[in-house]
Formats: C-alpha cells, structure tokens, sequence
C-alpha cells in the first residue's frame, strides 16, 4: 500500500527542517540525504504511518544516522508524527535526538548514529523477510563518508554472496570520505556481485527510476551523487 | 557443553520457526538436522562477527528468536557495540552463545582467552547471564532463553561439575548449610569449591545465572559476615553486586578469580586454574585465609 495521501509536500521540508534547530553541525548531512529520503517515502515505500508494525511492510534503515532533521522533516509530512514534535528537536524529553531512535519515534526502524551499524541489521531484516517469504523490501541509507567503516564491507561482500535481492542501498555521496572511493562507489557494491547504478541524487525522477530497476537475484546499490561537502 | 549447546539448538531450530542460529564460521556442520532441513535458519555469515550481531538484530526486528555463536572474544569483545546498540539500543533480544571461556583454549594464547566477557558484558543493561557447570544445565538453560525475548548470554565452557544440579533460572541455589560463611560457587567452579570446602562448615549456594544477580537468595542464606565469592572468570565480577544486595548488611568480600593482568601464558585450562589459585588448593588456602581472625 501506499502512505496516506500526504497534507504536506517537498516545497514544505526546508521549512520543517528549519525548525529542528541545535544540531548545525550536521546540516550538511541532513540536506544531503534529503532528496533521496522524500523520493522513498514518496514514491517507494510501501508504508502507512497508521499501520507501522505491519510484518509486511517495506523498512527504511537510516544507517547514516547523523543530521536526521530530513528524516523528521519527511516523517513529519508524511503523518508519521507531528510537525509540532519537530520544534522539540534535542531537548531532554524530546523523542527526536540528534541521532533517531525507533523506541521513541513512530515510523524509524532502527536506532542509529554509530556509523557503520544500519546495514548489517538490513542484511539480517532482509534475511528474515526472505525467511517468512514477505514481498518487503529492505531500504538502507549509507553516506560515502559511512562506507569507511569496516563493518558495511561486511554487509556488503554477504549480501552480494547470497543474492539478497529484497535489499536496497543508497549510498548517498557528497564527497565527505576523507579517502574517496577510487573507481566510484558503484564499482565496490559491482565488484560484491550487486546491481549498482548512479545517478544525481537532486534528481527525483532519476532516483525513482534508479530504485525501480530490476534486480533479481542480487541486491541492489543506487549510489545518489550530490554536491560536495568540502 | 558445546555438544549439547549444537544438540539442543539443532532440535529447537527443527520445533520452533523463530529460532534462527547465526554463526561465523565457528559451529558450522555442527547442526547437521537444521542445517539439511532449515537451511535458511542456519546463516553462516562467514568470519563477520560485526554482521553477525547486526544480521540478529534485524533478524529480532523481523520477528525471529536468533542464537548468536562463537568464541567468546569473537561474540562479546570485537563486536561489543554492536552488541550494545544494535541489540540493547535497538530493544531486541538475541541469545548468544560463546565458547572458549576465560583460558579453555589456553593454548591459543590471550587472543584467544576471555576472561573479562561477564564483566564486559555486565556493564550493559538487561542483560541476562547465565553460566553453566554441566551439560545438562546447558540444555536447560538455552531452553529457558529460547522461550523469552530477552538478551541472554550464555557462557559454556570446557570445564565442568560431575553432576547437573536441579537449578532455577534466575536463582542461586542452595548446595549446602553451615555456619561459619557463605561461600557462592559459579558455574563449573562449583565441584572444585566443594572439594575445597568440604571438611569447612560453610554454607556453599551454587550461581549458574551471574544477571540478574540474585539478591534475595543471598540474602536468606547468608551465614556469617563472610562471603566467598568463586568465580572462573574476572577476579571480583560480582563483588559490586554482592555489595548492593547486603548494602544495609556488614560484610566482608572474599573474591576469587582470574587476575586482571595480560595473559602471556598458554598451556592447558587446569595449569590457569592452578595458577590463579581457582584449583581446589588454591580455593581451600584463599577462603582460610578469609576465615582467619584479622590480626
């Protein structure tokens, strides 16, 4: 199923990110993941904020928990919780910190901020959707800065070896590894036997299109360029 | 234990379709019902003990029961945080299952010797601990975790006790009464304890559940102003513990175990035991010692 019909749209997020004030620092990650974030929710997800334990629906995973303002904002517009909660952001008693946590936010599937956690929990959901044979899909967002971490490479070389086609990445990329990615991304998730494409992560048809590709067989990679950080 | 940890866990994987057994490497062909007839319960992530806690943890989030299983380094220290937040942060459980207790695999040297994996583990919340003397304890006790949510770990090791005991979950049980101290045993500990003790008139409660420590028995069994505490891995792991539930109670603390020093020795795990003072000799002069009057 869809999400519920949506009181709020794309033009409205800037200003409900705006209103999550304290945690500047991360502006940066917070708009980079925007654009990919509202397409999922948008067009993607097979999601309603009225049934979130549905066993069978599909899961976004914010392994890149850093700046989830975007995340909120999007949440927050698409009825999962309240657009008043957003002014809240950071306060003691709060449920929305600077890093999301699903035991206080209705709609996040994962507690995350430690980078490098979100995608082995994806392998394990899409492992257990598979299990129970759920049309779910599993949609992890990683940043390029995220993929230092050690433990993504885990993931990834796992998920390649058995085919987990219920499971997506975005691999969000402003440039922010201090390393970089000779080659592209897109070539590391290839090289792990995924179906990986890349397109300009502003572009909402391009994206859409990206997350729609056919892959059977294998997980699939949409690396989701955007302007650099630096 | 690790042949009745692979024998119960293959049988529980057969009964009940929330089991799911995540190994990495260690323990694979061990299972070999389960592995034929529910291969897709099975997942042998490869050496990834980081996405082996993350692959449970989705696999909770997805409405399984998974077990978690290697050596103890490999399960409790390397990926620690994940423990931490993607089982405790996220709020789902898992039961994990570690070999190689303290110095079993002495030999191998102190990468492979754990014996910090209780205190380790101790310092993160609701967590359930249960450390067995026998076999039979294993499967009783893997049986309990399986029928709950909670994070459990349970702590075999190649050292044992002759005979199971009749044990609750949860609970210390009362092996024997005396007079003069409490002496509490752990796990496989408790047949050389009792060895030690044996012409002494103290009381012996035998802990194979170390979390949730079990306060209330303690405390309607305590004997004396002594308390021995014997335990086959870091050397006073649950003093903290026996100190809050006899907070409003004089006492003294007797704590045996391993030395918090960097191991450099390998051998076999009856020459630590000896060294460290946790063979029957070593237990019987440290509790004497306790026991004599303070000059």
């Amino acid at each position: 199923m869809r999400a519920t019909i949506p009181a709020l749209g794309y033009a409205d997020l800037r200003r409900l990110m705006d209103q999550q004030l304290g945690d500047e620092k991360h502006t940066p990650s917070a708009t980079s993941t925007l654009d990919v974030i509202w397409v999922l929710y948008d067009r993607i997800l097979r999601i309603d904020p009225d049934r979130t334990d549905d066993p069978d629906r599909d899961r976004f995973v914010l392994s890149k928990g850093h700046g989830p303002m975007a995340y909120y904002a999007v949440l927050a517009a698409k009825g999962f919780i309240g657009v008043e909660t957003l002014r809240t952001f950071g306060r003691y008693d709060s449920p929305l910190g600077y890093h999301p946590d699903r035991n206080l936010v209705p709609g996040v599937e994962i507690s995350s901020g430690s980078l490098g956690h979100g995608l082995g929990i994806a392998v394990g959901m899409a492992l257990g959707l598979r299990i129970r044979r759920s049309p779910a899909r599993v949609f992890s967002l990683v940043g390029d800065a995220e993929l230092d971490e050690g433990s993504n490479h885990e993931a990834i070389a796992f998920a390649g070896r058995v085919g987990l086609d219920n499971l997506v990445v975005v691999a969000v990329d402003n440039r922010s590894s201090s390393y970089g990615w000779p080659g592209g991304l897109a070539a590391r998730f290839a090289l792990e036997g995924w179906s990986s494409t890349t397109v300009d992560g502003r572009d909402h048809a391009a994206v859409e299109r990206a997350f729609n590709v056919e892959h059977e067989g294998r997980p699939h990679a949409v690396v989701a360029v955007v302007e650099s950080k630096r | 234990m690790r042949d009745r940890f692979y024998a119960t866990a293959d049988e529980l994987v057969g009964a009940d379709k929330r089991i799911a057994v995540v190994l990495a490497d260690i323990g694979v062909g061990r299972m070999p019902r389960s592995e034929t007839s529910h291969a897709d319960r099975v997942i042998n992530v490869g050496i990834r003990e980081q996405l082996m806690v993350g692959v449970a943890s989705g696999l909770a989030l997805t409405g399984f029961r998974p077990i978690v299983h290697s050596y103890a380094p490999f399960v409790v220290e390397r990926p620690f945080e994940m423990l931490k937040l993607d089982l405790g942060h996220n709020d789902v459980g898992a039961i994990v299952v570690s070999v190689g207790a303290s110095y079993d695999a002495a030999a191998n040297g102190r990468t492979h010797q754990t014996p910090e994996d209780v205190a380790v583990l101790s310092a993160l919340p609701g967590w359930r601990i249960y450390v067995p003397g026998h076999p039979g304890e294993v499967d009783q006790l893997l049986r309990a975790a399986a029928r709950t949510d909670e994070r459990v770990y349970l702590r075999l090791s190649d050292q044992s006790n002759q005979l199971a005991r009749p044990i609750t979950p949860g609970r210390l049980h009362l092996e024997r009464r005396g007079r003069d101290a409490t002496v509490i045993a752990t796990g496989p500990l408790l047949d050389a304890t009792l060895e030690a003790t044996a012409d002494m008139d103290v009381t012996v409660l035998y802990m194979t559940t170390a979390r949730p420590f079990d306060g209330d028995t303690l405390r309607a069994s305590l004997t004396g102003d002594l308390i021995v505490l014997v335990e086959p891995y870091l050397v006073g792991t649950s003093s903290a513990e026996v100190a809050t539930a006899l907070a409003d109670i004089p006492h003294r603390i007797a704590a045996i175990g391993v030395p918090n020093v960097e191991h450099r020795k390998y051998g076999t795990w009856q020459e630590h035991n000896a060294a460290h003072g946790l063979d029957p000799r070593g237990i019987r002069a440290r509790i004497e010692r306790a026991l004599s009057p303070i000059a």
